[in-house]
């Protein structure tokens, strides 16, 4: 009998023991955030004004400003919305409501989840091969644009997949029984309900690819740039301008990384400036999605 | 009469084209995804054909040493390798231990409420950019080691695969908690009905249960270490090093490729071609731990 007590109060104490061993390893990760946060913060703050948003890089730290980065960044960002998104969409609804169970769509599938593990700067030295050398595209915001597209690609497909296959069934064939085609069925009924879940991907996707650095030094993207791109409005007819596809760009990232990778401390704090506006920017994006996710969930009811 | 049948009909044509065309679109899209990794992979090794028509396979492999800038030009891709499996070796020692006590405690000990909050901030982990990651290895975490090793240089892998580990964590701890989750609750009830504690039945029915899914997580989080660029090409030095020391300094063949493409390489030249020598290496590795993963889940998998 006191043999069994001993051992039951054994097993108890090592099952309070991994209790506070979780409890802990859960700790490690939350507190490297909440460092890395406060980190940024206290090197960085000092450094944001109206000053540093609206001045070009610049030799001398204290002058030093992130407008070229946070343009280029929303151009190649527009780049890579409009890119992926139709694509990543399309697939995901051919994916879901029209390809055949056979080898091709297989290989298809197979292959979504294989580019999914591929290293991003993988994806960058395709594009230096290709974009920049073979089409002749340069290292301009178009190539930039378009190599993050692909990174992101197979993410907004399996984004869209989960949003689709989640509509039931009953959709579809009343939808049908009405007299509806396979396009205006998907047109009409399963993108709309999906909205909410293809939004959530693309928008976590696009926060991925805000924060890629790697895959555009690749390409050759430079990192000092003191000069806007066209701007896309102009004052003559026919009013808009798509020259600022092919110009020179930087971006946050790469702008954050040029500043880290000088020795001197002033040039430190401005990459924590940077550092602090890309976080901001990665974790807003997140937050909207959670958002968005809620919301569609709690206005759909089936 | 016979206008509105004919009408009809033609109508019922126009729509059976734009149902066809929209398939064919649709299926170009899809497709599109192949196109990608034909374009990767004969990229790469298009490239590298070249690079490998002035530097023997077999220099390639057994060279210890990788100076391909230098006028005594070396290309031995071991040093790169070296670096790439020691930063990656530093981060697995952190992501597997913690990313799979988290997994567990996650599904088997915290309640249902701290699971939903807790989750979603620990994925916020993975949605930190890398080069912020870069920034806070350089100039927070290696003065920290400092303090606990003083001879550790500014630059060393050491800071560069722990904080790598505590950004592959969510990877590894999400899809294992995921595997861990999808054990039917039938099995730990047996247990439970057997008299064993939470931490028995975890560690003895739910995990062996659970291994082909963990194991997948362990090697997307591998994946990932490997592939990881912008942390060590800030914090690790770029300096080519053949070491299995982590608290040396270390170019990892993520990093190599980065400081070449800082420069201006004239395209064309065989130091240009180095750069997607290395990048197909770095892609065979990831591969070859992917294709393993493949087999273990095949291996381990378990029906219900």
């Amino acid at each position: 009998m006191e043999d069994i007590r001993s051992l039951i109060a054994r097993r108890k104490f090592f099952d309070g023991v991994f209790a506070v061993v979780g409890l802990l390893s859960l700790l490690v990760g939350l507190i490297t955030l909440l460092a890395l946060i406060l980190d940024l913060a206290v090197d960085g703050v000092p450094r944001l004004s109206w000053q540093f948003f609206t001045s070009f890089p610049s030799r001398f730290a204290e002058q030093a400003g992130i407008l070229s980065a946070w343009v280029g960044t929303t151009l190649v960002m527009i780049v890579t919305a409009a890119t992926a998104v139709p694509l990543g969409v399309a697939a995901g609804v051919y994916l879901e409501e029209y390809a055949a169970k056979n080898w091709m769509t297989a290989l298809i599938e197979i292959n979504i989840a294989n580019l999914a593990a591929v290293p991003s700067i993988v994806y960058g030295l395709m594009a230096l091969g290709l974009f920049v050398y073979q089409f002749n595209l340069g290292q301009s915001i178009l190539t930039a644009g378009l190599t993050l597209a692909l990174l992101i690609l197979p993410m907004v497909i399996i984004a869209t997949r989960e949003a689709i296959r989640s509509i039931p069934g009953a959709i579809r064939e009343a939808s049908f029984a009405l007299g509806a085609t396979k396009w205006q069925t998907v047109r009409d009924h399963v993108l709309p309900y999906s909205t909410g879940g293809i939004l959530t991907g693309v928008i976590i996707a696009l926060s991925r690819a805000i924060g890629e650095t790697a895959p555009l030094i690749t390409i050759g993207a430079l990192t000092f740039i003191a000069f806007l791109p066209h701007a896309p409005v102009t004052t003559e007819a026919p009013y808009v301008s798509f020259q600022w596809l092919m110009d020179p760009f930087t971006v946050m990232p790469i702008q954050m990384f040029n500043w880290v990778s000088r020795p001197q401390e002033a040039f430190h704090l401005n990459a924590a400036a940077a550092g602090l506006v890309l976080l901001v920017m990665t974790l807003i994006m997140n937050g909207l999605a959670i958002y968005i996710r809620f919301r569609f969930r709690k206005r759909i009811k089936w | 009469m016979s206008a509105v049948p004919s009408e009809l009909s033609q109508r019922f044509r126009l729509r059976q084209v734009r149902e066809r065309a929209v398939e064919v679109l649709l299926f170009l899209a899809a497709f599109s995804s192949v196109a990608i990794t034909l374009g990767i992979v004969g990229v790469l090794v298009y490239e590298s054909l070249a690079f490998f028509g002035h530097v023997s396979l077999w220099d390639f492999l057994t060279d210890t040493q990788w100076t391909p800038l230098f006028d005594d030009a070396h290309y031995g891709i071991l040093p790169l390798m070296a670096g790439t499996l020691v930063t990656t070796a530093m981060a697995l020692v952190v992501a597997i231990p913690i990313g799979t006590i988290t997994a567990i405690y996650l599904s088997e000990y915290a309640s249902h409420r701290m699971r939903e909050i807790i989750k979603p901030v620990l994925e916020l982990l993975s949605a930190v950019p890398t080069v912020v990651y870069g920034y806070f290895a350089l100039l927070f975490i290696t003065p920290l080691l400092q303090k606990l090793f003083p001879d550790l240089p500014g630059f060393n892998m050491l800071s560069a695969g722990l904080v790598i580990g505590i950004m592959i964590i969510p990877y590894v701890s999400s899809l294992s908690e995921d595997a861990i989750r999808a054990v039917p609750m039938h099995l730990r009830e047996g247990s439970y009905a057997m008299g064993a504690t939470r931490l028995q039945t975890a560690l003895r029915v739910v995990i062996p249960s659970a291994i082909s899914g963990i194991a997948a997580a362990y090697i997307l989080g591998i994946s990932r270490a490997i592939g990881e660029t912008m942390v060590v090409a800030i914090a690790a030095g770029m300096q080519p090093n053949l070491t299995w020391n982590p608290k040396e300094p270390a170019e990892t063949i993520t990093a190599y490729i980065v400081q070449v493409s800082l420069g201006d390489l004239p395209h064309g030249t065989l130091a240009y071609q180095t750069i997607f020598a290395a990048g197909l290496t770095l892609l065979v590795m990831t591969l070859v731990f992917n294709i393993a993963g493949y087999y273990l889940r095949q291996r381990f998998r378990q029906a219900y």
